[in-house]
């Protein structure tokens, strides 16, 4: 099951419309004048992705890690957190340690 | 997929009739004490971002490092939905904005689930059973909490769930009506807290339901779904899929064509709605966590945990029948609460002859104690009479002690006073009189007293009843009904 299949295929390039959709979905302000110029961007790099494709890798896993290792646990122990103050130390607007944000309602 | 279709499952709509189709994902919060990926705290309701850690807050250069007991929870829910159990599995990114999602993405899993397929056996009011498919189940964060009615203009959040490990189970589109889709969470819930992988409280949030609806001709391919999110009641479970089901029918009786959407259910208004049309809410980009390497264990971790699951309901249901001759009715009336089986076990563990009295025990327990506890509101929790104390009211019935009708007079004065029961019995004379000679005496006084009902009885044997009825009043109940019974059969003849 591909994960996009709009960025696969044989034919891999993006129209201005895809970059202005990828640019919301990503909540990234871009201006339409600069749509071209990053449509020329990610299509280059599509291209160069785009050479991956020619390597045959049929049968072969891909690879998450250099050195075979298994991936670590911890132990079900509650040893962080209660740090309230610190959490909320960067945010713009708090209230009663809560993150107050624009109002945002479904 | 197809199974025969029930004709009590169809709607009657204005041109024939109509089926459902129902599958369900549901969201059962992971009983753990720390969270998924952190070593913050799980525990419900503390201060406004409190039970967070910086991992939590998705602080830049935070990596997320797994908790082993939830992986063992999600392995032991497979196991218990019969489940094939996946001993490599993939962490994958779930991309969207929202302000309770810190990270802009939710730890996942898409392509490669811990739990594969499996299957819940059903049981109906009506004493059947259906089963229904598990696609899949797997590990998942939460998010945190938006408020919204503290301040007009702001939104607050508290991040205090975020990233507390979920378990999401995925059914097949396998139920037919609103009643089968609440059979489903109902037996769910219950196997979850059977094996304490998962509370099932849902006014706390810890099990909630999307539904996926759709309607079809009998016998016809799948229609287009909808998914209700977020559904936190089996009450409204049931509610949701009934009305969804209807707005789909009018729609496609009057020539329309259903859109695929996700809508929210208003309890309020008891019918769902469009959620504010998002289309790119459904792109979520998936790809795997690179902070994350496979979850991968061996078949001997699986088995370990397997040999510790305990009892499920459907095994302890058979156990009660067979053991213990129960009926399936009551068997199952005991084992859907776990709490119910385990005062019940407890009983049987009281018992000085479980086999001979376990389903006296049964009785006692279904109908006069939950009888009572249901009538005043309590919970088995809050049970004046405790379970050694009804164990002792049934040993002194089955021993011959005392009879049923003095027996409830004496869980009477437990339920009120308290006490022990044997020692009740010793101190207010309520032992059932197994003096022969004294019962004897009493069936010839009643015999003597009354020379026209003799008459009766010898024409009307059945009438006899009328005699031990005397015969137990006189003795303030304290006599064997049974030897009364034969005692006056043979004084009368009969």
């Amino acid at each position: 099951m591909p994960y996009d299949r709009r960025l696969r295929g044989p034919n891999m390039s993006v129209d201005a419309a895809t970059v202005r959709r990828i640019a919301h979905l990503a909540r990234i302000a871009v201006d339409d004048t600069e749509v071209p110029h990053l449509q020329g961007e990610l299509n280059a790099i599509l291209a160069f992705v785009e050479q991956l494709q020619e390597v045959n890798v049929d049968g072969v896993e891909p690879m998450t890690s250099v050195t075979p290792m298994a991936m670590k646990m911890r132990p079900d122990l509650v040893n962080d957190g209660e740090i309230a103050d610190k959490i909320v130390a960067n945010a713009a607007v708090t209230h009663d340690h809560f993150f107050l944000v624009p109002k945002v309602v479904e | 997929m197809n199974a025969p279709v029930k004709p009590s499952n169809l709607i009657k709509g204005a041109t024939g009739d109509w089926e459902m189709v129902i599958g369900l994902e549901v969201h059962a919060q992971v009983t753990s004490n720390a969270k998924l990926f952190s070593g913050a705290s799980t525990a419900f309701g503390g201060d406004p971002n409190s039970h967070v850690s910086l991992v939590d807050a998705a602080m830049p250069g935070m990596l997320p490092v797994i908790n082993e007991e939830c992986v063992r929870q999600a392995v032991r829910t497979g196991l218990g939905l019969n489940a094939q159990i996946n001993l490599r599995s993939v962490f994958d990114r779930k991309n969207y904005f929202y302000p309770d999602l810190p990270q802009g993405y939710q730890i996942s899993q898409y392509k490669s689930p811990i739990v594969g397929e499996g299957e819940v056996v059903v049981d109906l009011a009506d004493g059947t059973s259906f089963v229904v498919g598990i696609e899949r189940l797997h590990l998942e964060q939460d998010a945190g909490k938006s408020l919204h009615e503290q301040h007009a203009d702001m939104s607050a959040i508290d991040l205090n769930r975020s990233g507390v490990a979920l378990m999401e189970i995925v059914s097949k589109p396998d139920m037919r009506s609103s009643e089968q889709a609440k059979a489903y969470v109902t037996k769910l819930r219950t196997i979850l807290r059977y094996l304490a992988t998962c509370d099932g409280d849902m006014e706390k949030g810890s099990l909630r339901a999307d539904v996926n609806v759709s309607v079809r001709r009998p016998g016809e391919p799948f229609g287009t779904r909808c998914e209700i999110k977020n559904v936190n009641s089996i009450r409204f479970i049931g509610q949701a899929i009934e009305h969804e089901a209807r707005r789909q029918i009018e729609i496609l009786e009057d020539g329309g064509s259903i859109d695929q959407q996700t809508r929210l259910f208003d309890p309020d208004k008891g019918e769902t709605r469009a959620m504010r049309s998002k289309e790119e809410a459904h792109d979520y980009r998936y790809f795997p966590d690179p902070d994350l390497l496979p979850l991968e264990f061996s078949q001997s971790f699986v088995d370990a945990l397997k040999t510790d699951l305990p009892e499920l309901p459907d095994q302890k249901k058979a156990r009660f029948i067979a053991d213990l001759g129960l009926t399936p009715y009551d068997a199952a009336v005991l084992v859907n609460e776990h709490e119910s089986a385990n005062f019940y076990e407890s009983v049987l563990a009281g018992l000085a002859n479980a086999r001979r009295d376990g389903k006296v025990a049964a009785n006692w327990v279904i109908n006069e104690l939950f009888g009572r506890l249901n009538k005043e509101g309590l919970s088995i929790a809050a049970s004046p009479v405790s379970a050694p104390q009804l164990a002792a009211i049934i040993d002194l019935i089955g021993e011959g002690t005392i009879s049923g009708k003095i027996a409830k007079d004496l869980f009477e004065i437990v339920w009120t006073e308290g006490g022990d029961p044997r020692v009740l019995v010793e101190a207010r004379g309520m032992k059932q009189v197994t003096d022969m000679g004294a019962i004897e005496k009493a069936v010839e006084d009643i015999v003597a007293a009354n020379p026209d009902k003799v008459a009766q009885v010898r024409a009307k044997p059945q009438m006899i009843g009328w005699f031990v009825g005397q015969v137990m009043k006189a003795s303030g109940g304290k006599v064997n009904p049974q030897a009364v019974n034969d005692l006056l059969k043979t004084k009368l003849g009969l």
